[in-house]
């Protein structure tokens, strides 16, 4: 009797639980779900109280009139330009130092470890302004570079995550491995490039994806150091036009949705790798 | 002999290997980091505007933003009240969300990867869908509200109600602490469930003999990383306020960017930093002290 009825209530629970999920998944999806049906309304449907959640008549002429507006294709390639060579260059930079700080040892590593991870405590605009006058020094403002190099360093946007989460990645191999190479006269290099790396591709896909949404998200940076037009990421470019078209909420809405569909294939895609990076970067500190 | 001679040369080998793997990060740090903390300390000292030469005035930056601005206490009246009010909020229902995706129940995965979504929607994107949302004339979250009775609000358009709607708004990326709390709940292990159980241990007693304290360094990371952040608000207020109204919603940040980057005060600007660097920095102190003795670690159980 006692035991169907803890039974009986622990089922109880469950259905509260499931009915309290249902209801935040509903709220949690309403603003894009709002933003979806906003792209496909007619002008006339938009400017009416209370708002309708089915456009009527489906325009998906709204979307070629955004892309029109917005010059989509040209924004995407820059994107994707400082993401490749940014992400090139934080694969190296960060894999290399992540392997110094995992798997050799030598005086000192410790505490610069913890000084490469205090980075993630400053305030970034501290770091920004100096920066700003360093590259129009160098004559670097209104191209990509101040937006590529600092990660040939492993200092840029998602740089010293990626060093911590790979090198969470690369302590997880037996020390035994390496050594075993070294004794067949694998040179440190060779053992990182031809069995660390390719032990360890969960997590570089995992910084891979960070590093493309970092990029794609990023706002105050590209801001700061780009002027032209023609050179505008995606968060630039639909930004920019956003004061124009304040009207014309559902080509604003067609805009967003196609800023925001690439970053949704590569997180439904990935996402397993996605967690598992999340998860290890916050749990080990 | 011969062997002890091998074991300091596999060391000095392996210090020198180790330098030069760290060595391209190390150049970063002192190029794209350290260098600029120090020179924007150097800055702050002086007047300069990037085109005329740049001159000595010592403290007086500091003196006149403590002093005279009372657009600097403004600004971190409302990003105090900003982050005040999230992180806190934020730090319960991401800990409350995780605990219910905790429990088995059909479709777990599915409701994890929603509450997930809106940390991946880009934060440009994510404002000016809000800005929408948020109109006080046709919006969504007005038709709600009057729904079941209550009053239309003016949202992001009203002094008052702007930094609430801004909390709101980043309520929505709740699902970055709850995957971390819930990556701690997985890997509480279920031997100290099962040992509190034969003793006869309520849930409740459970949970707050047992969960919550293997939780607490999360939530120390999470509400450090939270404030730290928060702090720094800016893409949301630059969008779609801008500061307004009535600089009701002027965070530090925005501020700091003004001075830099649209009003060339960098002297000023590179103070304010500083400040606010200051303030981060005493937070995080002041965090740890309070609440770093409260944390438990496994291993210390």
């Amino acid at each position: 009797m006692m035991r169907i009825s803890s039974k009986q209530t622990k089922v109880f629970y469950k259905v509260l639980v499931w009915c309290f999920l249902i209801s935040g998944t509903i709220l949690f999806c309403l603003p894009l779900a709002w933003m979806i049906s906003t792209s496909l309304k007619p002008l006339s449907q938009i400017w009416i109280f209370p708002p309708k959640w089915i456009p009527k008549p489906v325009l998906w002429g709204n979307y070629i009139a955004a892309l029109k507006i917005f010059p989509f294709h040209l924004f995407f390639a820059n994107t994707c330009i400082i993401t490749l060579f940014s992400l090139i260059g934080l694969i190296i930079s960060s894999s290399l130092c992540a392997y110094g700080f995992a798997r050799l040892r030598f005086p000192g590593r410790d505490f610069l470890f913890m000084i490469v991870l205090s980075v993630l405590m400053l305030p970034f605009i501290v770091i920004l302004i100096p920066r700003y006058i360093l590259f129009r020094y160098l004559g670097w403002i209104d191209t990509f570079k101040p937006l590529i190099v600092p990660n040939y360093f492993g200092v840029g946007g998602y740089g010293v995550f990626s060093i911590f989460l790979l090198r969470q990645f690369f302590r997880q191999i037996p020390l035994d491995l390496s050594d075993s190479a070294r004794i067949d006269g694998c040179s440190e290099f060779g053992i990182y490039a031809r069995m660390i790396m390719p032990l360890s591709k969960p997590g570089l896909i995992a910084i891979t994806i960070f590093a493309f949404l970092y990029n794609w998200n990023d706002f105050l940076e590209p801001l700061i150091y780009i002027n032209t037009p023609e050179k505008f990421t995606v968060a630039l470019g639909l930004t920019c036009f956003t004061d124009l078209y304040y009207t014309n909420w559902s080509y604003l809405m067609a805009g967003s949705v196609v800023a925001i569909v690439p970053v949704l294939i590569v997180f439904f895609y990935l996402q397993r790798y996605f967690i598992r990076g999340i998860v290890l970067t916050g749990l080990k500190t | 002999m011969i062997k002890r001679k091998r074991i300091t040369f596999q060391r000095h080998r392996e210090t020198i290997l180790g330098y030069l793997f760290i060595a391209p990060v190390c150049l970063g740090l002192i190029i794209f980091i350290l260098g600029p903390i120090i020179a924007s300390l150097f800055l702050s000292f002086f007047e300069w505007d990037l085109f005329t030469p740049p001159h000595w005035v010592g403290f007086k930056n500091y003196v006149k933003i403590i002093f005279q601005d009372k657009l600097f206490w403004q600004s971190l009246k409302v990003t105090s009240f900003y982050v005040g009010g999230l992180v806190p909020l934020q730090m319960m229902i991401a800990f409350l969300l995780a605990l219910f995706l905790n429990v088995k129940i059909k479709g777990l995965s599915f409701f994890r990867t929603t509450f997930y979504m809106p940390v991946i929607v880009p934060v440009f994107a994510s404002a000016i869908i809000w800005l929408w949302i948020l109109n006080p004339e046709f919006g969504l979250a007005n038709a709600l509200i009057t729904k079941i009775g209550l009053p239309k609000l003016m949202w992001l358009e009203s002094p008052r109600q702007v930094i609430p709607s801004l909390i709101l708004m980043s309520l929505w990326r709740v699902g970055q602490p709850m995957i971390i709390f819930l990556a701690g709940l997985q890997g509480v292990p279920t031997q100290l469930y099962e040992v509190a159980e034969i003793d006869g241990a309520t849930a409740r007693s459970k949970f707050f003999n047992i969960t919550v304290p293997l939780m607490t360094p999360l939530i120390l990371f999470n509400g450090i990383l939270g404030v730290i952040w928060s702090f720094q608000i800016f893409t949301t207020v630059y969008l779609i306020t801008d500061g307004g109204p009535a600089n009701a919603s002027l965070t530090y940040i925005l501020y700091t960017y003004r001075h830099a980057f649209e009003w060339l005060h960098i002297g000023y600007a590179s103070a304010l930093g500083w400040i606010l660097f200051l303030i981060i920095l005493g937070i995080t102190v002041l965090i740890f002290k309070y609440f770093g003795r409260r944390v438990y670690y496994l291993e210390r159980i």
